[in-house]
């Protein structure tokens, strides 16, 4: 059995690896374009449109119990640059290294530590920690600090909901996150371009906030390593930087964590990093971004302004009431 | 038909020149500029910009090590097209990157530093690029040296321009920083070890006007 195989999946329902990257070859040879991929993607799960067009989508099909609760009219971007455009330091500070370098990390086996105030502390497998949750899919703009978004489906479970289980006791007022460190499957991190281990932090209150998402996978498929695998979080209305990849540890603190770009640059990278249009950064302008999506040429045109929380405002404002958020960016 | 071997390589050398262009343009057609088509374009013409600007900063060490003087008068053309790689660098960003949105230009320029001195840079290299002909070398005389010597305050701009833009990983601006150096360190000695029966050493404050200067 897989470690990461979702235990509603039967096995049945998942064609070896093995198989469908047979499969593929032999249509490449025939010259069978993206139309004839679909047939080794996994029927059952019905790959998006985005991906039917990528023949180097090489990942497990996940299923996904719900989806449509989390939608968004924007065009998605495509499983192609999503996966190949990524910011994961750890593998090369190139935003094509990652889908480049990764290849040697090895996401299986996973486990987690839960740490701090909690009831309910220890070492659990990933399979443990996945195990009372249905997957489901949501669909979220994803805003770099650098001004280049994205739209991405992304599968996975609510933060909340995981959190809960672990019991966090009063004094927990933040949640930490740390990235594995493992510098001889990461080359990047050979290079002290950042402080290693990467962290991430956030209030208890955002933590808990039902936008707040951990990703095992994007397009309906486990996570390629370059997107974080096997686990990620998803902060929608902040800075995509927040949103930390390949989770080994998740505490529970009672003072605000230390997090790696705050400490690189306290001036330019806030605790919060809430995308906010009227807070720039001293590099770039956050009123604006570039729209990464749809597919095809898209040089011209593709610039939108930036809406406060990511075009999330109705939903989490609430959380910063009464705060300077100029001073706390 | 050509006067010598240094003008009858020019047009092989404008060809040369002209190859980061081509390759970008082919490149866009075939639309193989990966994931942020916009911002391969605004790197790979500020590279080439600044790969060419070094280019016209390493004619003086040259011409010092191998005593190739002609290589001089490659000059005005690599620095031509440093230009012609700076406007069409600055024109991507104005017109493709802001796109809809150029009019933010002039926040930009007030507020963030790398655009500051990019946009410096440009500006300062406005005047060296009016006056690379002949004519305005003749009319400008000793004043054409002593404005060209601005090249050293625009390829540093250059260097802090592309230093400042980048977010943690500073290698590639610190090797260019690096290389820029390297010839500028090169012509401090050379100045004064290079023979003497060639370039008289002058009195200090009474510098000869250097026709190519450097």
């Amino acid at each position: 059995m897989h470690p990461r195989q979702r235990n509603d999946v039967r096995p049945s329902e998942i064609t070896p690896e093995r198989v469908y990257r047979q499969r593929r070859e032999l249509l490449k040879m025939l010259g069978i374009g993206s139309v004839g991929l679909v047939a080794g993607c996994g029927s059952e799960n019905a790959p998006s449109a985005a991906i039917a067009e990528d023949s180097s989508a090489t990942e497990k099909p996940l299923t996904i119990a719900k989806k449509g609760e989390y939608t968004l009219p924007d065009p998605q971007t495509s499983f192609k640059d999503a996966t190949h455009y990524n910011n994961y330091y750890e593998f090369g500070t190139d935003k094509s290294d990652p889908a480049r370098t990764s290849g040697r990390f090895k996401p299986t086996p996973w486990s987690v530590e839960i740490a701090g105030h909690a009831e309910l502390t220890g070492k659990f497998t990933l399979e443990d920690i996945l195990k009372p949750h249905a997957l489901e899919e949501r669909v979220y703009r994803h805003r770099c600090v650098e001004g280049w978004s994205m739209v991405i489906p992304w599968d996975g479970i609510s933060l909340a909901d995981l959190l809960k289980r672990f019991k966090p006791t009063a004094q927990a007022k933040y949640v930490a996150f740390t990235t594995v460190n493992r510098p001889s499957e990461m080359s990047g991190m050979r290079s002290a371009v950042l402080d290693w281990p990467y962290r991430e932090g956030l209030r208890i209150d955002e933590a808990m906030h039902p936008l707040a998402f951990l990703s095992t996978g994007l397009y309906g498929r486990e996570l390629p390593n370059q997107n974080g695998a096997p686990l990620r979080l998803i902060v929608p209305w902040k800075y995509g930087f927040k949103g930390i990849k390949s989770i080994v540890k998740i505490e529970f603190t009672d003072s605000r964590p230390r997090t790696t770009w705050n400490l690189a640059g306290p001036g330019e990278y806030g605790f919060y990093s809430n995308v906010n249009p009227d807070v720039d950064h001293p590099r770039w302008s956050q009123r604006t971004e570039r729209r990464i999506a749809g597919d095809g040429f898209n040089l011209f045109g593709n610039r939108i302004e930036t809406k406060p929380f990511n075009g999330y405002a109705d939903q989490v404002a609430s959380l910063y009431a009464g705060m300077d958020l100029r001073k706390n960016f | 038909m050509f006067r010598d071997r240094i003008a009858a390589s020019k047009p092989l050398v404008f060809l040369l020149c002209l190859v980061p262009l081509a390759a970008l343009v082919w490149d866009t057609i075939q639309n193989e500029l990966g994931t942020d088509p916009v911002a391969q374009l605004e790197h790979r013409t500020g590279l080439w910009a600044l790969r060419l600007l070094l280019a016209t900063l390493a004619i003086t060490p040259l011409r010092r090590v191998t005593d190739w003087n002609k290589a001089v008068r490659y000059r005005r053309m690599l620095g031509l097209f440093a230009f012609f790689y700076v406007n069409v660098h600055f024109a991507v960003y104005l017109f493709i990157d802001l796109g809809g949105y150029s009019a933010d230009i002039v926040e930009q320029i007030a507020k963030k530093p790398y655009i500051t001195v990019g946009f410096t840079a440009w500006l300062l290299l406005l005047p060296l690029a009016f006056s690379s002909t002949q004519k305005a070398m003749r009319r400008l005389g000793r004043r054409w040296g002593q404005l060209h010597k601005l090249v050293y305050a625009i390829a540093l701009l250059a260097l802090l321009h592309f230093l400042w833009l980048v977010k943690a990983d500073k290698r590639e601006p610190l090797a260019y920083i690096a290389v820029f150096a390297l010839l500028m360190l090169w012509r401090l000695p050379w100045k004064k070890l290079s023979s003497p029966d060639r370039r008289p050493s002058p009195p200090p404050r009474t510098h000869a006007p250097q026709t190519q200067s450097d």
